[in-house]
Protein backbone atom coordinates (compact mmCIF):
# COMPACT_ATOMS: atom_id res chain seq x y z
CA UNK A 1 0.00 0.00 0.00
CA UNK A 2 1.60 3.70 -0.96
CA UNK A 3 0.37 6.68 -0.03
CA UNK A 4 -0.21 9.56 -2.08
CA UNK A 5 0.17 12.27 0.89
CA UNK A 6 3.29 11.88 3.48
CA UNK A 7 2.61 10.51 6.65
CA UNK A 8 1.23 13.57 9.12
CA UNK A 9 2.65 12.81 12.76
CA UNK A 10 1.95 14.30 15.81
CA UNK A 11 5.21 14.29 17.59
CA UNK A 12 5.66 14.41 21.57
CA UNK A 13 9.07 15.48 23.60
CA UNK A 14 10.48 16.48 27.50
CA UNK A 15 11.34 19.95 28.29
CA UNK A 16 14.72 19.50 26.88
CA UNK A 17 14.26 17.79 23.44
CA UNK A 18 11.10 20.01 22.64
CA UNK A 19 13.53 23.23 23.23
CA UNK A 20 12.48 24.78 26.41
CA UNK A 21 14.84 24.84 28.57
CA UNK A 22 16.74 22.31 31.25
CA UNK A 23 15.99 20.70 34.35
CA UNK A 24 14.97 24.68 35.64
CA UNK A 25 11.89 24.01 32.90
CA UNK A 26 10.62 20.51 33.85
CA UNK A 27 7.75 21.44 36.09
CA UNK A 28 6.64 23.29 32.38
CA UNK A 29 3.18 22.32 31.61
CA UNK A 30 2.26 20.74 28.45
CA UNK A 31 2.33 23.14 25.05
CA UNK A 32 1.87 22.62 21.76
CA UNK A 33 3.49 23.88 18.57
CA UNK A 34 2.89 23.85 15.08
CA UNK A 35 5.26 21.53 12.66
CA UNK A 36 8.34 19.70 13.95
CA UNK A 37 11.00 20.09 16.48
CA UNK A 38 13.99 18.95 17.88
CA UNK A 39 14.45 15.20 16.76
CA UNK A 40 11.22 15.47 14.92
CA UNK A 41 13.28 17.79 12.69
CA UNK A 42 15.66 15.25 11.96
CA UNK A 43 13.15 12.64 11.64
CA UNK A 44 11.37 14.72 8.87
CA UNK A 45 15.02 15.03 6.93
CA UNK A 46 15.41 11.44 7.09
CA UNK A 47 12.17 10.62 5.86
CA UNK A 48 10.96 13.06 3.33
CA UNK A 49 7.54 10.90 3.21
CA UNK A 50 7.39 12.56 6.88
CA UNK A 51 5.02 16.01 7.89
CA UNK A 52 5.16 16.72 11.54
CA UNK A 53 2.24 18.78 11.80
CA UNK A 54 2.22 19.33 15.59
CA UNK A 55 4.88 18.75 18.47
CA UNK A 56 3.82 18.90 22.30
CA UNK A 57 6.14 19.48 24.42
CA UNK A 58 5.97 18.51 28.32
CA UNK A 59 8.18 19.41 31.50
CA UNK A 60 9.47 16.23 32.68
CA UNK A 61 8.67 16.59 35.94
CA UNK A 62 5.17 18.10 35.08
CA UNK A 63 4.10 14.97 33.55
CA UNK A 64 5.83 12.17 35.66
CA UNK A 65 4.78 14.19 38.85
CA UNK A 66 1.34 14.61 37.91
CA UNK A 67 0.53 12.13 34.99
CA UNK A 68 -3.01 11.77 34.87
CA UNK A 69 -3.52 15.54 34.95
CA UNK A 70 -0.97 16.65 32.69
CA UNK A 71 -2.36 13.77 30.09
CA UNK A 72 -5.39 15.13 30.01
CA UNK A 73 -4.08 18.82 29.49
CA UNK A 74 -2.45 16.96 26.78
CA UNK A 75 -5.20 15.59 24.87
CA UNK A 76 -6.96 18.94 25.42
CA UNK A 77 -4.38 20.41 23.77
CA UNK A 78 -4.82 18.14 20.78
CA UNK A 79 -8.13 18.23 20.65
CA UNK A 80 -8.06 21.82 20.88
CA UNK A 81 -5.84 22.23 17.91
CA UNK A 82 -6.54 19.23 15.55
CA UNK A 83 -9.18 17.66 13.48
CA UNK A 84 -9.14 13.59 14.16
CA UNK A 85 -11.74 13.02 11.77
CA UNK A 86 -11.21 15.29 8.82
CA UNK A 87 -9.49 15.12 5.53
CA UNK A 88 -6.01 16.22 7.35
CA UNK A 89 -6.38 14.26 10.27
CA UNK A 90 -3.09 12.99 11.61
CA UNK A 91 -1.80 9.12 11.15
CA UNK A 92 0.19 8.70 14.21
CA UNK A 93 1.73 10.13 16.85
CA UNK A 94 5.41 9.44 17.60
CA UNK A 95 7.11 10.08 21.29
CA UNK A 96 10.78 9.62 22.22
CA UNK A 97 12.99 8.36 21.87
CA UNK A 98 13.14 8.37 25.48
CA UNK A 99 16.53 6.30 25.90
CA UNK A 100 17.04 5.31 29.76
CA UNK A 101 15.35 8.95 30.82
CA UNK A 102 12.40 7.72 33.34
CA UNK A 103 10.68 10.95 33.76
CA UNK A 104 10.75 11.28 29.94
CA UNK A 105 9.52 7.35 29.21
CA UNK A 106 6.42 7.31 31.68
CA UNK A 107 5.48 10.80 29.82
CA UNK A 108 5.91 9.74 26.37
CA UNK A 109 3.56 6.08 27.38
CA UNK A 110 1.09 7.46 29.18
CA UNK A 111 0.59 9.99 26.50
CA UNK A 112 0.75 7.36 23.36
CA UNK A 113 -1.87 5.10 25.81
CA UNK A 114 -4.07 8.15 26.38
CA UNK A 115 -4.09 9.17 22.37
CA UNK A 116 -4.88 5.60 21.65
CA UNK A 117 -7.91 5.18 23.34
CA UNK A 118 -9.38 8.26 23.15
CA UNK A 119 -8.99 9.38 19.41
CA UNK A 120 -8.07 5.66 18.24
CA UNK A 121 -4.72 7.33 16.54
CA UNK A 122 -1.85 4.72 16.46
CA UNK A 123 0.99 5.92 18.60
CA UNK A 124 4.37 4.35 19.02
CA UNK A 125 7.45 5.44 21.54
CA UNK A 126 11.04 4.05 22.03
CA UNK A 127 13.23 3.82 24.94
CA UNK A 128 15.50 1.59 26.90
CA UNK A 129 14.42 -1.66 27.85
CA UNK A 130 15.38 -0.78 31.72
CA UNK A 131 13.40 2.31 31.25
CA UNK A 132 11.09 2.23 34.36
CA UNK A 133 8.24 3.31 31.93
CA UNK A 134 8.39 -0.22 30.46
CA UNK A 135 7.75 -2.47 33.00
CA UNK A 136 4.03 0.07 33.70
CA UNK A 137 3.32 0.54 29.91
CA UNK A 138 4.62 -2.17 27.39
CA UNK A 139 1.90 -4.24 27.64
CA UNK A 140 -0.68 -1.38 26.21
CA UNK A 141 2.11 0.79 24.50
CA UNK A 142 4.05 -0.48 21.34
CA UNK A 143 7.54 0.69 22.58
CA UNK A 144 10.54 0.17 20.30
CA UNK A 145 13.67 -0.58 21.78
CA UNK A 146 16.29 2.69 22.28
CA UNK A 147 19.98 2.87 23.33
CA UNK A 148 20.27 4.08 26.25
CA UNK A 149 21.47 7.37 25.42
CA UNK A 150 21.22 10.11 22.21
CA UNK A 151 23.67 8.27 20.80
CA UNK A 152 20.70 6.10 19.69
CA UNK A 153 18.81 8.93 18.48
CA UNK A 154 18.17 7.94 14.51
CA UNK A 155 18.34 4.37 15.12
CA UNK A 156 15.47 5.01 17.51
CA UNK A 157 13.79 7.57 15.26
CA UNK A 158 13.99 4.91 12.32
CA UNK A 159 12.29 2.21 14.74
CA UNK A 160 9.47 4.26 16.45
CA UNK A 161 8.73 5.08 12.22
CA UNK A 162 8.74 1.76 11.33
CA UNK A 163 7.01 0.25 13.85
CA UNK A 164 4.09 3.51 13.41
CA UNK A 165 4.09 2.30 9.41
CA UNK A 166 3.28 -0.97 10.24
CA UNK A 167 0.40 0.22 13.05
CA UNK A 168 -1.11 2.39 10.25
CA UNK A 169 -1.06 -0.54 7.78
CA UNK A 170 -2.35 -3.04 9.78
CA UNK A 171 0.79 -5.00 9.39
CA UNK A 172 1.50 -7.97 11.37
CA UNK A 173 4.79 -7.17 14.34
CA UNK A 174 7.27 -9.76 14.10
CA UNK A 175 9.29 -10.06 17.12
CA UNK A 176 12.28 -11.63 16.01
CA UNK A 177 12.43 -8.58 13.23
CA UNK A 178 10.78 -5.77 14.52
CA UNK A 179 12.83 -4.74 17.60
CA UNK A 180 10.28 -3.93 20.06
CA UNK A 181 9.30 -4.48 23.54
CA UNK A 182 7.22 -7.74 23.66
CA UNK A 183 3.47 -7.15 25.01
CA UNK A 184 3.04 -10.62 25.61
CA UNK A 185 0.23 -11.22 23.17
CA UNK A 186 -0.30 -14.49 21.62
CA UNK A 187 -0.16 -14.93 17.67
CA UNK A 188 -2.22 -18.48 15.94
CA UNK A 189 0.23 -19.70 12.83
CA UNK A 190 0.11 -22.63 10.86
CA UNK A 191 2.94 -24.96 10.47
CA UNK A 192 3.98 -28.10 9.28
CA UNK A 193 4.97 -30.07 12.27
CA UNK A 194 2.75 -31.25 15.47
CA UNK A 195 4.47 -29.96 19.08
CA UNK A 196 5.65 -33.00 20.21
CA UNK A 197 7.61 -33.07 17.20
CA UNK A 198 9.42 -29.79 17.75
CA UNK A 199 10.18 -30.81 21.19
CA UNK A 200 11.62 -33.44 20.91
CA UNK A 201 13.70 -32.06 17.87
CA UNK A 202 14.70 -28.99 20.21
CA UNK A 203 15.62 -31.92 23.19
CA UNK A 204 17.53 -33.54 20.98
CA UNK A 205 19.22 -30.80 19.77
CA UNK A 206 19.95 -30.04 23.36
CA UNK A 207 21.26 -33.07 24.29
CA UNK A 208 23.50 -32.80 21.24
CA UNK A 209 24.89 -29.36 22.78
CA UNK A 210 23.36 -27.43 19.82
CA UNK A 211 21.55 -24.31 19.71
CA UNK A 212 17.87 -24.34 19.54
CA UNK A 213 15.08 -21.43 20.79
CA UNK A 214 12.37 -22.16 22.96
CA UNK A 215 8.72 -21.46 21.69
CA UNK A 216 7.45 -20.37 24.42
CA UNK A 217 9.80 -17.74 26.49
CA UNK A 218 9.40 -17.70 30.43
CA UNK A 219 8.26 -14.79 32.50
CA UNK A 220 10.80 -12.66 33.71
CA UNK A 221 10.81 -12.23 37.37
CA UNK A 222 11.93 -9.24 39.09
CA UNK A 223 13.90 -9.04 42.24
CA UNK A 224 12.92 -6.65 44.80
CA UNK A 225 15.69 -5.96 48.50
CA UNK A 226 14.24 -7.73 51.65
CA UNK A 227 12.45 -5.66 53.80
CA UNK A 228 14.01 -4.61 56.75
CA UNK A 229 12.32 -6.83 59.73
CA UNK A 230 10.40 -6.05 62.25
CA UNK A 231 11.84 -4.38 64.99
CA UNK A 232 9.23 -5.47 67.77
CA UNK A 233 6.72 -8.00 67.09
CA UNK A 234 4.64 -7.21 70.04
CA UNK A 235 3.41 -4.08 68.65
CA UNK A 236 3.65 -4.49 65.09
CA UNK A 237 -0.08 -4.68 63.01
CA UNK A 238 -0.23 -7.92 60.40
CA UNK A 239 -2.47 -8.63 57.99
CA UNK A 240 -2.98 -12.22 56.35
CA UNK A 241 -2.79 -12.39 52.27
CA UNK A 242 -3.16 -15.57 50.40
CA UNK A 243 -3.20 -16.88 47.03
CA UNK A 244 -4.80 -19.91 48.12
CA UNK A 245 -8.26 -19.26 46.60
CA UNK A 246 -10.31 -18.91 50.17
CA UNK A 247 -12.95 -16.90 50.04
CA UNK A 248 -16.77 -16.74 51.69
CA UNK A 249 -19.26 -19.31 50.12
CA UNK A 250 -20.60 -18.83 47.17
CA UNK A 251 -17.47 -16.42 45.92
CA UNK A 252 -19.53 -13.50 46.32
CA UNK A 253 -16.74 -11.48 44.03
CA UNK A 254 -16.91 -14.00 41.36
CA UNK A 255 -13.07 -15.04 41.64
CA UNK A 256 -11.84 -17.08 38.93
CA UNK A 257 -10.62 -20.44 39.72
CA UNK A 258 -8.13 -20.21 36.88
CA UNK A 259 -6.22 -16.96 36.02
CA UNK A 260 -7.78 -14.84 38.08
CA UNK A 261 -8.49 -10.86 37.33
CA UNK A 262 -8.83 -9.90 40.83
CA UNK A 263 -8.72 -10.26 44.26
CA UNK A 264 -11.35 -9.69 46.84
CA UNK A 265 -10.95 -7.73 50.44
CA UNK A 266 -13.34 -9.59 52.93
CA UNK A 267 -13.28 -8.30 56.40
CA UNK A 268 -12.07 -10.55 59.77
CA UNK A 269 -12.71 -8.11 62.40
CA UNK A 270 -14.88 -10.09 64.26
CA UNK A 271 -14.36 -13.59 63.51
CA UNK A 272 -12.05 -15.65 65.20
CA UNK A 273 -11.39 -19.11 62.78
CA UNK A 274 -12.47 -19.73 59.13
CA UNK A 275 -15.47 -21.69 59.33
CA UNK A 276 -16.78 -24.42 56.47
CA UNK A 277 -19.93 -23.30 56.85
CA UNK A 278 -18.87 -19.75 56.07
CA UNK A 279 -15.70 -19.86 53.80
CA UNK A 280 -14.18 -22.18 50.71
CA UNK A 281 -11.30 -22.20 48.42
CA UNK A 282 -12.35 -21.79 44.63
CA UNK A 283 -9.08 -22.17 43.56
CA UNK A 284 -8.28 -24.32 40.54
CA UNK A 285 -5.51 -27.49 40.40
CA UNK A 286 -5.60 -28.64 44.15
CA UNK A 287 -7.92 -30.83 45.23
CA UNK A 288 -9.99 -28.63 47.27
CA UNK A 289 -11.55 -31.38 50.08
CA UNK A 290 -9.23 -30.83 52.98
CA UNK A 291 -9.31 -26.69 52.61
CA UNK A 292 -12.90 -26.53 52.39
CA UNK A 293 -13.07 -29.32 55.30
CA UNK A 294 -11.26 -26.72 57.32
CA UNK A 295 -10.24 -23.07 55.38
CA UNK A 296 -7.40 -22.13 58.97
CA UNK A 297 -5.77 -25.13 56.59
CA UNK A 298 -4.90 -22.29 54.05
CA UNK A 299 -5.68 -18.95 56.01
CA UNK A 300 -4.55 -19.88 59.31
CA UNK A 301 -6.84 -17.24 60.79
CA UNK A 302 -7.71 -19.75 64.28
CA UNK A 303 -3.91 -19.30 64.97
CA UNK A 304 -3.10 -15.97 64.17
CA UNK A 305 -6.15 -14.98 66.50
CA UNK A 306 -4.82 -16.81 69.25
CA UNK A 307 -1.66 -15.48 68.72
CA UNK A 308 -3.57 -12.29 68.70
CA UNK A 309 -5.16 -12.63 72.02
CA UNK A 310 -1.67 -13.83 73.47
CA UNK A 311 -0.23 -10.42 72.56
CA UNK A 312 2.24 -12.64 70.31
CA UNK A 313 1.71 -9.37 67.81
CA UNK A 314 0.36 -6.15 68.46
CA UNK A 315 -2.61 -5.90 66.06
CA UNK A 316 -4.25 -7.29 63.16
CA UNK A 317 -5.23 -5.77 59.83
CA UNK A 318 -9.16 -6.14 59.57
CA UNK A 319 -9.60 -7.62 56.52
CA UNK A 320 -7.81 -10.16 54.16
CA UNK A 321 -7.24 -10.53 51.05
CA UNK A 322 -7.85 -13.00 49.03
CA UNK A 323 -6.80 -14.25 45.00
CA UNK A 324 -6.20 -17.39 43.11
CA UNK A 325 -2.75 -17.95 42.23
CA UNK A 326 -3.58 -20.79 39.46
CA UNK A 327 -2.32 -19.70 36.40
CA UNK A 328 -2.85 -16.06 37.45
CA UNK A 329 -0.13 -13.87 34.80
CA UNK A 330 2.99 -12.11 36.70
CA UNK A 331 1.45 -9.38 35.40
CA UNK A 332 -1.44 -9.62 37.17
CA UNK A 333 -0.30 -10.48 40.59
CA UNK A 334 2.51 -7.20 40.72
CA UNK A 335 -0.85 -5.16 40.13
CA UNK A 336 -2.83 -6.87 42.63
CA UNK A 337 0.28 -6.99 45.20
CA UNK A 338 0.51 -2.59 44.03
CA UNK A 339 -3.05 -2.38 45.07
CA UNK A 340 -3.09 -4.85 48.15
CA UNK A 341 0.37 -3.04 49.20
CA UNK A 342 -1.21 0.79 49.37
CA UNK A 343 -4.06 -0.23 51.48
CA UNK A 344 -1.91 -2.24 54.26
CA UNK A 345 0.05 0.83 53.99
CA UNK A 346 -2.44 3.38 54.49
CA UNK A 347 -4.17 1.15 57.82
CA UNK A 348 -0.37 1.19 59.27
CA UNK A 349 0.51 -2.96 58.66
CA UNK A 350 3.74 -3.61 58.74
CA UNK A 351 4.52 -7.25 58.33
CA UNK A 352 2.42 -9.60 55.87
CA UNK A 353 1.69 -13.30 56.19
CA UNK A 354 1.17 -14.44 52.39
CA UNK A 355 -0.10 -17.78 52.28
CA UNK A 356 0.32 -19.76 48.74
CA UNK A 357 -1.00 -23.34 47.85
CA UNK B 1 11.33 0.92 52.09
CA UNK B 2 7.98 -2.03 51.75
CA UNK B 3 6.88 -4.58 54.14
CA UNK B 4 8.43 -7.38 55.23
CA UNK B 5 6.35 -10.10 53.70
CA UNK B 6 6.85 -14.04 54.95
CA UNK B 7 5.89 -16.10 52.10
CA UNK B 8 3.83 -19.75 53.42
CA UNK B 9 4.06 -22.26 51.00
CA UNK B 10 4.74 -25.81 49.85
CA UNK B 11 6.94 -24.96 46.78
CA UNK B 12 9.52 -23.76 47.99
CA UNK B 13 11.07 -23.62 44.47
CA UNK B 14 8.09 -21.40 42.80
CA UNK B 15 7.95 -19.19 45.46
CA UNK B 16 12.28 -18.70 45.05
CA UNK B 17 11.28 -18.20 41.16
CA UNK B 18 8.86 -15.27 41.55
CA UNK B 19 11.70 -13.68 43.92
CA UNK B 20 9.70 -13.90 47.84
CA UNK B 21 12.73 -13.12 50.30
CA UNK B 22 11.11 -14.70 53.42
CA UNK B 23 9.92 -18.21 52.47
CA UNK B 24 8.50 -20.49 55.25
CA UNK B 25 7.68 -24.08 53.67
CA UNK B 26 4.36 -25.59 54.71
CA UNK B 27 2.55 -28.88 55.06
CA UNK B 28 1.61 -29.53 51.49
CA UNK B 29 -0.31 -28.12 48.63
CA UNK B 30 -3.93 -28.62 49.21
CA UNK B 31 -3.52 -27.95 53.71
CA UNK B 32 -0.29 -25.76 53.70
CA UNK B 33 -1.05 -24.96 57.36
CA UNK B 34 -2.64 -28.46 58.44
CA UNK B 35 -2.49 -32.37 58.08
CA UNK B 36 -5.19 -34.14 57.64
CA UNK B 37 -3.85 -37.23 58.76
CA UNK B 38 -3.74 -35.46 62.40
CA UNK B 39 -5.81 -35.02 64.75
CA UNK B 40 -7.35 -31.68 64.80
CA UNK B 41 -5.68 -30.55 67.94
CA UNK B 42 -2.05 -31.89 66.70
CA UNK B 43 -3.04 -30.29 63.47
CA UNK B 44 -3.49 -26.98 65.33
CA UNK B 45 -0.11 -27.61 67.08
CA UNK B 46 1.87 -27.97 63.83
CA UNK B 47 -0.58 -24.79 62.25
CA UNK B 48 0.90 -23.11 65.29
CA UNK B 49 4.34 -23.70 64.54
CA UNK B 50 3.82 -22.28 61.71
CA UNK B 51 2.49 -19.25 61.61
CA UNK B 52 4.94 -18.88 64.65
CA UNK B 53 8.01 -19.46 62.13
CA UNK B 54 6.06 -16.94 59.84
CA UNK B 55 6.21 -14.19 62.57
CA UNK B 56 9.67 -14.88 63.45
CA UNK B 57 10.70 -14.17 59.94
CA UNK B 58 9.18 -10.93 59.65
CA UNK B 59 11.64 -10.24 62.45
CA UNK B 60 14.62 -11.52 61.08
CA UNK B 61 17.39 -9.74 59.51
CA UNK B 62 17.91 -11.30 55.45
CA UNK B 63 20.17 -9.47 52.83
CA UNK B 64 18.92 -12.69 50.45
CA UNK B 65 16.32 -14.87 49.64
CA UNK B 66 16.06 -17.07 52.92
CA UNK B 67 14.11 -19.85 53.57
CA UNK B 68 13.15 -20.46 56.89
CA UNK B 69 12.79 -24.64 57.64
Amino acid sequence: MTMKSPYRIIYCLNQFFGGLGGEDKADHPPCIFDGPKGPAILLQQRFPEVQVVKTVVFGDNYIAGKTDVAVAEVLALLRNSIDFSGADAPHLLLAGPAFLAGRYGIGCAAICKAVQEEFGLPAVTAMHPDNPAVAEYRKEVLIGVADKDVMGMEEGLDRMLALGKKLIHHLPLVPEEDNYILQGRRQNYFTQKSGAERAVEMLLRKIAGLPYRTEYVMPSFDRVPPAAPLSDLSRARIALVTSGGIVPRGNPDRIESASASRFGTYSIKDVAALSSEGYQSIHGGYDPTYANQDPNRVLPLDVIHELLTEKVFGSLHPYYYATVGNATSVARARDFGRDIGQRLVADGVQGVILTST
Amino acid sequence: MGLPVAHACSIVPISKTVGANRIIPTVAIPHPFGDPLKSREEEKVLRRELVLKALQALTTPISEQTVFS
